[in-house]
């Protein structure tokens, strides 16, 4: 058990949480955000804040497999909950397909919005809505990147997209 | 058989790929260390004044936190300007943080809480009280047009305006066609996605190992050394990953400052990191105003250009970038009068943002070209090649090379352009309006000084390094593939270490120049390492390369051999073990060649065109496709080059339709501090993106024949979907960015 992650003194709450599937009993102050958890006591650093306020997508993760700004999450609240982090999509030597479209695609340059955009095209594809290219840049659009690297993102998602079979991308993968 | 390993030109994909995907890439505030103190700055609320009360105490009474910094109480730096001067300083006065009581723009730092921990460091900072003496701010370029200046010190002699050519007044009120209009583009702001920050690892023997967000690692090292009179021994600056910057972490920022301060006062490791907010306070593409006069005879050949630009800049420096000298060099034109004045405003000082000086020159410029073009009556591409200059009037050079007759060619023909009708308003799709539009980019192909070190070793393994960074720009991927090239080996087989100030001596990362000059430094390392291993080889008894020389031999398989006949040659292996060796290392240095630069001027060229779509009732105008042709001699990786000038067109379809910091000039406060109200392109802005690289030999511009791909994606972009919008609605908006608003007020033309 992790304890008294974030200094002494000040109160805090206990909460267990599955982070990657390992589960983590934490001693949180009950102000802290799963993103500064994350990439602060935890130094799962994948996770990325980018402006702290929801307005950017850089701190995407999964919780229960659905895509949410982990700026906005107090991590408190997330008692029972499991937590996928970029890290815990895939490794360097053994990457998640969206992880892999990304690197082939070249949809990133500084790679600093990226986990939040794998994330959130994880989500995406799990949501199962996006039929079109028009689809994933409206749904994706959560996710800034202020290198440009969009359309190569649509690329790397119609791929994976494709490869899942999804109706019409299935037609495209073939 | 020649063995083609041919690993440059290839479109390899991003050697550092798989780290940034796994989220094991680490940026600056991600590095770690026990007992690590955390930094929170407090900015200032007013523009300009004096702080004439700062109550600390309740923040310093707030569990948690260490010591709260003032101008009070920081600790003593060096005093002499020159020392704060970084490798790309301003004409003026460094911002020196916690300095005194003196506020010269919104966001100012004017403390710095230091916590046991982030919360606490970020909630006691909003319990310090300021009490102020607010002056009246100047901030709006507009209403200080009448105390410009010209710069008394020039940043750099290129920016200088060229002497007037030819009489451009008098040819301009005798043309029977003419255009003379005002452009004005709002201020913009970087945001790369990163947040600036530093962690500061401090040891216990004094040396501190700082991880900072920056462009340049030595420029960091050496400000902190100077500062705060370091040993340069004892500090090591990494930024093995930077989360973009475009121009903002040129220069060391107040975070990096801020932390080592802290961590030497109190002994600790301490880690900065900015918020969003602050993301705005810092460097800026400064508000420009300028005015373009264009003329031209009946065939539409220019008579006369003139070109005055007005940018802002701080009080206490003076930012100036090249934003009007591209009209004395893009066309053929023999009247020609160029002019560039600064203003001071209660602003942070402006500072390079991706393409400054052209991102707002050349829009206005090629903005201008189009409204000539319909004042002529022809096509504006026509009139571009009809005006095509083989020479640099400005400087009175040759061209290193320029093809730019194969972009417009290239660019056009896959766009379609011939299948456009020249009356605005004249094309429709459901109830929108298409327009098509058109622009030329212009970019300096530089040079700067670079070294590199590569070592080979016995068992094949390449390791460069360099002082260099990546900043999303492909260094590590590009760097890996000339060495690779070099030797023969694969990729797989090199080791690139950038990102750290105690490598061989680099430039900060600008000016789109890094691969050209980096990779050029690693090239001619490489080069020597095949000299030494060659001198080895001839020391052999028996050598079979014994009467070779340098420039005949290469490295093929693992041998070195005859580049005419790779059966003769010895294995390196055997080379070193008979040396006694078990690697070869050397060092390669470039620089830019005076003999050349003398003679010839290098530049970058694109062509970019451009369909919009706007509503016909609401206007709201959306960019659907862009299609961009770039000359920029040697591409090393099409696949991550295609990806710089991807970004480049991005931001520059935020330049004309989004980006806009919106200041409140009655308080000089900047207004929209936040991504959801200062606009950047999101993916649904984005739609269709054509990148073409046209063939381009140039043999001078540097060894490599390398231009660099940062700059020019953005170049001419907003023009071109200024021009497109005009095409699609009658409306010419001056205007940037051209939004909704804009759109509405403006009468139609037809
Ligand atoms: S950091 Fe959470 S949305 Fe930007
Ligand atoms: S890759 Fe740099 S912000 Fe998206």
């Amino acid at each position: 058990m992790d304890s008294a992650l974030l200094g002494s003194g000040l109160p805090t709450c206990s909460v267990n949480i599955s982070i990657n599937g390992e589960n983590r009993s934490l001693d949180i102050p009950p102000w802290v955000t799963l993103l500064d958890l994350l990439r602060g006591p935890l130094e799962l650093t994948g996770t990325k804040k980018g402006c702290d306020h929801g307005q950017c997508g850089a701190c995407t993760v999964l919780i229960n497999g659905e895509r949410v700004n982990s700026c906005l999450k107090l991590a408190v609240s997330l008692d029972g909950a499991e937590v996928t982090t970029i890290e815990g999509l895939g490794t360097p030597d053994n990457l998640h397909p969206m992880q892999k479209a990304f690197v082939e695609h070249d949809a990133f340059q500084c790679g600093y919005c990226t986990p939040g955009q794998i994330c959130s095209a994880v989500g995406l594809v799990k949501e199962g809505r996006a039929r079109s290219r028009a689809d994933i840049r409206e749904l994706m659009s959560g996710n800034l990147c202020r290198c440009g690297a969009y359309s190569n993102i649509a690329d790397a998602i119609e791929e994976v997209l494709g490869a899942e079979g999804a109706q019409p991308y299935k037609e495209a993968a073939e | 058989m020649l063995n083609e390993s041919k690993v440059v030109g290839l479109p390899l994909a991003r050697i550092d790929g798989p780290l940034k995907v796994s989220g094991k890439a680490r940026y600056a505030a991600e590095h770690f260390a026990t007992d690590m103190l955390f930094g929170r700055v407090l900015p200032a609320t007013i523009a300009t004044g004096r702080i004439t009360d700062i109550d600390v105490s309740e923040a310093e009474r707030f569990p948690g936190v260490v010591k709260v910094y003032t101008y009070k109480n920081r600790p003593t730096v060096a005093k002499r300007e020159s020392k704060w001067k970084d490798e790309v300083a301003l004409p003026g006065y460094t911002m020196r943080p916690l300095e005194d009581d003196h506020v010269q723009f919104d966001g100012q730092p004017i403390a710095f809480v230091v916590a046991e921990n982030f919360e606490a460091a970020r909630d006691a900072a909003e319990l310090i009280r300021v009490r102020y003496a607010a002056y009246d701010p100047h901030t709006d370029l507009l209403q200080e047009q009448a105390n410009s200046y010209e710069p008394p010190v020039p940043r750099m002699k290129e920016f200088m305006p060229p002497k007037p050519r030819g009489d451009a007044e008098g040819a301009f009120a005798q043309a029977p066609h003419k255009i003379a209009f005002e452009y004005y583009m709002e201020g913009e702001h970087h945001n790369p996605m990163e947040l600036f920050g530093s962690t500061v690892l401090w040891e216990k023997d004094g040396r501190l190992t700082i991880h900072d967000k920056t462009q340049g690692p030595q420029n960091s090292h050496d400000y902190v050394c100077n500062v705060f009179g370091l040993k340069p021994e004892n500090v090591v600056v990494q930024n093995k990953f930077v989360g973009g910057a475009f121009g903002q972490g040129l220069r060391p920022k107040y975070q990096l400052f801020l932390a080592v301060m802290a961590s030497l006062d109190l002994r600790r490791s301490v880690k900065a990191e900015m918020s969003r907010r602050e993301m705005f306070y810092l460097t800026w593409r400064p508000v420009c105003l300028q005015k373009v006069s264009l003329a031209a005879d009946a065939e539409g050949n220019l008579q006369s250009i003139m070109h005055h630009a007005l940018g802002g800049t701080s009080r206490y420096e003076d930012y100036q970038e090249n934003v009007a000298n591209w009209s004395g060099m893009a066309y053929k034109c023999d009247n020609v009068k160029i002019s560039y004045e600064i203003a001071k405003l209660d602003r942070s000082t402006p500072g390079d943002m991706r393409a400054p000086g052209a991102a707002s020159g050349v829009t206005a410029l090629e903005t201008a070209m189009d409204e000539l073009a319909y004042e002529v009556g022809i096509d504006p591409l026509e009139l571009r090649i009809r005006n095509f200059i083989h020479v640099d009037q400005n400087q009175d050079k040759e061209l290193t090379s320029k093809a730019l007759h194969a972009c417009y060619r290239e660019a056009a023909e896959s766009f379609g352009w011939a299948n456009r009708s020249h009356e605005p308003r004249s094309m429709k799709d459901g109830n929108e309006l298409v327009g098509w539009g058109m622009a030329t980019g212009f970019w300096e192909a530089q040079l700067s000084e670079a070294e590199a070190k590569v070592s080979l070793s016995s068992d094949g393994k390449v390791v460069v390094s360099a002082a260099a960074s990546d900043i999303g720009t492909g260094t590590y991927t590009i760097l890996n593939q000339v060495a690779a090239e070099a030797f023969g080996v694969s990729p797989q087989a090199v080791t690139v270490r950038i990102g750290d100030s105690s490598l061989p001596k680099t430039s900060v990362e600008g000016g789109s120049w890094t691969a050209a000059s980096s990779g050029s430094a690693v090239q001619v390392a490489a080069r020597a390492v095949v000299a030494t291993l060659l001198k080895h080889a001839q020391s052999m008894p028996n050598s079979p390369l014994a009467d070779a020389s340098e420039d005949q031999v290469e490295i093929a398989e693992g041998r070195l051999v005859l580049q005419a006949n790779h059966q003769v040659g010895v294995a390196f292996a055997d080379i070193m073990e008979a040396a006694g060796v078990s690697e070869v290392e050397e060092h390669g240095k470039v620089a830019p060649d005076p003999a050349t630069m003398k003679k010839f001027s290098a530049y970058t060229h694109s062509a970019v065109f451009v369909e919009v779509k706007v509503d016909e009732e609401l206007l709201i105008p959306r960019v659907t496709r862009v299609v961009t042709a770039v000359a920029a001699g040697r591409i090393l990786n099409p696949k991550t080059a295609r990806s710089q000038i991807l970004g480049g067109v991005v931001m520059g379809v935020g330049m004309a339709l989004h980006e806009e910091g919106m200041v409140d000039h009655r308080t000089g406060r900047v207004m929209n501090h936040n991504l959801a109200e200062y606009h950047v392109p999101a993916h649904a802005d984005i739609e269709d993106l054509e990148v073409i690289f046209v063939k381009e030999d140039d043999d001078k511009v540097s060894p490599i024949g390398v231009k660099g791909l940062g700059e020019i994606g953005i170049v001419g972009v907003a023009a071109a979907v200024s021009n497109a919008i005009f095409h699609a609605t009658g409306k010419r908006i001056r205007h940037f960015p051209m939004t909704i608003d804009k759109l509405l007020a403006e009468p139609d033309r037809h």
